[in-house]
């Protein structure tokens, strides 16, 4: 409503009031941020000016893509991290449970696979989250979609590679990797494997739980963002820093035409090759794809790269290992190859659309 | 006393979460008992999803990350 006069000036209620400071504070913080990252590439361009090293050589050449890619990617990760831990204080690992249950595969795999993007979890929740969702009578392929997209399409991988490489890489990204997991469970599923649990968890006899239903407020949600930058730029930055550093290195030195013949489309071994080496690396997507980003500006296939990207982030050892104590060796075999080769069809097709 | 349970498999944020129960208590002067609970039939007899769980006198209160200090003493003081 507006008004034509001014008016008296009311003492709002203190939450409001809270509320109003908060509200205003996230959108100031907000254009602040879109203000500096606008600056940063003539900064560091005048940074590396500045320095005592011969223009357009390879070292000026890497130090100008360490001094602009840092900055960069922890401002792109703290604002997508932000974003993404309100749209997770929407939902919780109990009420993903209680929306799967009894979902009907097919339709389950989807809902599933597109829930494991925007629910809170945490790799050291996998086991009783796995647990949990097969003895509420989620299907065990369901199940699988949720486990596989979970790390795989997460917030710091979409953002990092939206920010770095572009929105459309971003987004077929987003595509396929919600393909294979949807997919690779629904395949899971067909194969009727839930003998191959290992027997307790069969007779797990799941309690009811009924968490006190507190509303969040405006504030909750955004101090939910706020901590979640806190957790996860806090615990990641240093892969970050590393990460760039690596493909900084790569960015002023390695030779173009080396990496185009060894990971450029024509070489069709390059896409296994990259899947076999992905797998026993264990990163996160923020140490990844720094390197991504400079693997693709020498002339790699962008398939061969994100195959080797989706292998060391959705299948890596510590978590099978965990997963061991509820999967047999043989299901867990399963999973890893029904994973790897939709992996291999996403690096091939990826390379057969972008030729 | 205050029958705490703290359920989770012994990751680092459960570990962080018995030590806040146990700050919170001994500032509040709460007399507690706090036991880990690791065994995952356990903890899925509780019915939770995410881990660290908190339960107080039988009673699952919280599920899935660090909980809040804040949140902790009213779960101490009720």
């Amino acid at each position: 409503m507006t008004s034509c006069c001014p008016l008296p000036t009311l003492p709002k209620p203190e939450g409001e009031a809270r509320a109003s400071l908060w509200i205003s504070a996230t959108i100031a913080a907000i254009i602040l941020w879109f203000v500096v990252y606008q600056l940063l590439q003539p900064v560091s361009l005048w940074a590396v000016a500045q320095l005592p090293v011969a223009p357009a050589s390879h070292l000026a050449d890497a130090l100008a893509f360490f001094l602009y890619d840092t900055p960069k990617v922890l401002m792109l990760l703290t604002l997508v991290v932000f974003a993404m831990g309100v749209v997770r204080s929407f939902f919780s690992a109990e009420n993903t449970r209680r929306l799967l249950s009894g979902k009907r595969e097919g339709v389950g795999n989807v809902a599933a696979a597109s829930l494991g993007i925007v629910t809170p979890f945490c790799s050291c929740s996998a086991v009783p989250l796995f647990i949990g969702f097969v003895s509420a009578g989620v299907p065990l392929g369901v199940t699988f979609s949720f486990l596989i997209a979970a790390p795989m399409v997460n917030e710091v991988a979409l953002g990092l590679l939206f920010g770095l490489v572009g929105w459309q890489v971003a987004l077929t990204y987003l595509g396929f990797g919600l393909g294979v997991a949807i997919v690779a469970g629904f395949v899971i599923g067909r194969f009727h494997l839930d003998g191959w649990l290992q027997p307790w968890v069969r007779e797990v006899r799941m309690g009811n739980v009924d968490l006190p239903d507190r509303k969040l407020t405006v504030v909750d949600r955004l101090q939910a963002g706020l901590d979640a930058v806190a957790d996860i730029v806090g615990k990641v930055w240093m892969w970050v820093i590393a990460g760039i550093a690596v493909g900084a290195l790569i960015h002023g030195y390695a030779p173009a035409d080396l990496l185009a013949s060894i990971m450029g489309k024509d070489a069709w071994w390059s896409v296994p090759a990259a899947v076999v080496v992905g797998v026993p690396m264990y990163s996160n997507a923020a140490g990844i794809i720094p390197i991504v980003e400079a693997l693709i500006g020498k002339g790699a296939a962008l398939g061969t790269v994100l195959a080797f990207m989706m292998a060391v982030i959705a299948l890596s050892l510590p978590e099978m290992i965990i997963l061991r104590k509820v999967l047999t060796v043989r299901l867990i075999a399963v999973f890893a190859g029904v994973v790897g080769l939709g992996i291999l069809a996403v690096g091939y097709l990826f390379n057969l659309l972008f030729a | 006393m205050k029958d705490i349970k703290v359920l989770g498999s012994g990751c680092k944020t459960c570990q962080l979460t018995a030590d806040l129960l146990k700050t919170e208590a001994d500032k509040l002067g709460v007399p507690v008992a706090i036991e880990k609970v690791t065994d995952y039939a356990a903890i899925a007899g509780y019915g939770i999803a995410a881990t660290p769980g908190v339960v107080v006198d039988g009673k699952v209160v919280h599920a899935g990350g660090l909980p809040k200090a804040a949140d902790v003493d009213g779960w101490l003081q009720a």
